[in-house]
């Protein structure tokens, strides 16, 4: 039953990541980019790791399984916050489409926002 | 077992168009460090697969390291803009 | 206060160590004692925690029910991410909006932080003092206040519990 469990967890999470790599491909701007690519592969790992414990439990492999899932909801929003910041002061450009950036707006610099056809998709 | 690890590196050939493609330098770091996670995870399936707890020791450290990487690039980016 | 600061953080850091070799051959835990000593008194001024709040059990009660709403909002999330990489054409109304915090410790602005990061479309970009800046998927209102409700959810209170 646990075994069953395990093996759910583990595909919806390999299903999460590949979600979140497509996500990396097909969304038109960094910031987007790095949204849908942190939460999913977030959530991907954390499910994949909490099934390998689920299905060997507390052996070596299922305690070491815990550990990485701390690391893993640690390393991927504090990367994406501390990159998105540096992105955003070095003036990387946001999507034309975007509607508001208070963050420059605040900070008194040109907009960073595309204005002519940039690259899409 | 083999089926998922393949999606996995499916996924991980998604993160190197975009390392490849990327139009800017964070462009590229967030998709490393995307990639190392999935490394992460095919590491700790093998390590499922054929029972070595080792294997989850490469997991921790790929995890560490790529966190340290991009918080690196992320510091070294945020002192300087464009127009430098 | 310094000297039981260092005995917890020497404590918490024996049991990573334990947590990560996962053996209680003699060799294996002396070196650990060792090197979590060593880490404790090296490191141990510049850590924010203070690990003497650890012991209050109200604040474990909200530690509890923190988990399954942050799991519940995470998987809301990746639905919201799934359903927009996948529909043909991209339905994004992205922007940055900024919102104000009444947590006062670092530390639980970074929870908030992170919690903001990953629940349905917002990625925090930065924070000054109170205010944070946030990336909005899809902005449904320019006002600090109203974004802040919308944004925050229940996390703030719940975090306000936890830690002051």
């Amino acid at each position: 039953m646990t075994e069953t469990i395990g093996w759910v967890f583990i595909i919806g999470g390999v299903a999460f990541n590949l979600l979140g790599c497509l996500g990396l491909v097909r969304f038109p701007d960094l910031y987007n980019r790095m949204q849908a690519a942190t939460k999913s592969v977030t959530l991907g790992t954390c499910g994949i790791l909490f099934g390998i414990f689920l299905m060997t439990g507390f052996s070596a492999i299922g305690i070491k399984a815990l550990v990485v899932i701390l690391f893993v909801l640690i390393n991927l929003p504090v990367a994406s916050h501390a990159l998105s910041r540096g992105s955003l002061q070095f003036g990387v450009k946001l999507w034309r489409g975007t509607i508001r950036d208070m963050f420059t707006e605040d900070r008194g610099g040109r907009s960073i926002i595309e204005t002519g056809e940039g690259e899409e998709k | 077992m083999t089926i998922l690890i393949v999606v996995l590196v499916l996924g991980a050939f998604f993160c190197l168009y975009r390392v490849l493609r990327g139009p800017s330098i964070p462009d590229r770091a967030i998709a490393v460090d995307i990639m190392a996670v999935i490394f992460t995870c095919i590491t700790a399936l093998m390590a499922l697969r054929y029972r070595l707890a080792y294997l989850l020791d490469i997991s921790i450290a790929l995890a560490v390291i790529s966190f340290v990487a991009t918080l690196a690039l992320a510091k070294y980016l945020s002192g300087r803009s464009l127009d430098d | 206060m310094k000297a039981a600061k260092t005995i917890c953080y020497w404590l918490g850091g024996f049991g990573v160590w334990l947590l990560l070799t996962w053996s209680l051959a003699p060799a294996s835990l002396i070196a650990g004692a060792v090197v979590a000593l060593v880490a404790a008194l090296v490191f141990g001024r510049d850590l924010p925690l203070n690990p003497l709040r650890l012991f209050n059990p109200v604040r474990w009660f909200w530690v509890l029910v923190y988990i399954p709403v942050f799991g519940y909002m995470v998987i809301k999330a990746n639905i919201d991410v799934a359903l927009r990489v996948l529909s043909p054409g991209l339905q994004l109304k992205p922007g940055i909006v900024k919102i104000r915090t009444t947590l006062k410790s670092d530390i639980a602005r970074t929870f908030l932080a992170n919690s903001i990061t990953l629940t349905p479309g917002t990625l925090t970009v930065e924070i000054k003092d109170d205010l944070l800046y946030i990336h909005w998927i899809e902005v449904r209102t320019e006002d600090a206040a109203e974004a802040g409700r919308l944004i925050k959810g229940p996390f703030e209170k719940l975090l306000a519990r936890i830690f002051e």
